[in-house]
């Protein structure tokens, strides 16, 4: 099975992924990958809070990514992937060949960013990276809800 | 700087503000309670909100889902806080009980809070 959704959103786990995508899906498994959160059990067991009971939650370093999602495609779970920022997207992407599509659900202000969406602020630096994907043949679309109509990168960079 | 208990209600979109504009609606007081909303902001900003909003007192903070960005923030931004309780689920009749009991510490009026929001719901079939 493929990857359901590979999300970028700085937010991680929260009500938009759990009950908008997670319900939309039918997932039954979200795939965290971040450092700072993997090595954190009180950042974990937080991310672990909204998470209802019948969907299974992993949270696994850079490093551990390749393999987790190797594995992840391999099983018969509806699995969706948070990354909380561009540049451990593109560090993913990079070490693994199972990403080929990106949803960026949310990326808020921040020092050097400016507005592209409504829930999507980008530095230039962030914007040449997502080129920088697409021109490796990964589709990037912003969509924050799966009610709402996805738009391609080439429209908001 | 205050010691008195107060409250802050933090959630997606306007529901926050428009609880406490009910509570106002209803019992006149427009000091118990402040309104924060978690639109446009991310992690990084949504702890730094609340943690000036909690800054001057012991506070209660309400938030709307039991594991959303709202209450992410809240346990992230407070967790060297002792005076500072959380409430997941904010209803309108917990927010009313709560203007109206504020002599004591943030965790009593958060557990009491907690229990009066539950009694509330009622199912008539």
């Amino acid at each position: 099975m493929s990857l359901t959704l590979v999300r970028l959103d700085d937010r991680l786990i929260h009500g938009q992924v759990v009950v908008g995508w997670g319900n939309a899906l039918e997932a039954d498994r979200i795939l965290l990958i971040d450092d700072k959160v993997a090595s954190l059990p009180w950042e974990r067991d937080l991310y672990r809070l909204g998470v209802p009971s019948n969907m299974q939650v992993d949270f696994v370093s850079l490093d551990e990514a390749p393999a987790a999602l190797a594995e992840t495609v391999k099983s018969n779970k509806r699995v969706i992937v948070v990354v909380a920022d561009v540049d451990t997207l593109v560090r993913v992407c990079k070490s693994s060949d199972v990403v080929r599509r990106v949803n960026i659900g949310g990326l808020h202000e921040g020092e050097g960013r400016r507005r592209r969406l409504r829930y999507v602020f980008l530095s230039d630096a962030e914007s040449e990276s997502l080129k920088m994907l697409e021109s490796h043949g990964i589709e990037v679309t912003a969509r924050d809800v799966p009610s709402a109509k996805a738009i391609p990168l080439s429209e908001f960079v | 700087m205050s010691d008195r208990l107060r409250g802050v209600v933090l959630t997606h979109a306007g529901l926050a503000e428009s609880l406490v504009r009910a509570v106002f609606e209803i019992t006149g007081d427009d000091e118990a309670l402040v309104a924060a909303s978690n639109v446009g902001l991310g992690r990084d900003r949504l702890c730094d909100l609340v943690a000036e909003l909690t800054i001057d007192s012991p506070t209660v903070v309400f938030v709307d889902l039991p594991g959303g960005s709202c209450l992410q923030a809240v346990v992230a931004a407070t967790r060297e806080r002792h005076d500072v309780a959380l409430v997941s689920g904010v209803n309108l009749p917990m927010l009313l009980d709560f203007v109206f009991n504020r002599d004591v510490t943030a965790a009593a009026a958060a557990e009491r809070a907690s229990e009066v929001g539950t009694k509330a719901i009622k199912v008539m079939a």
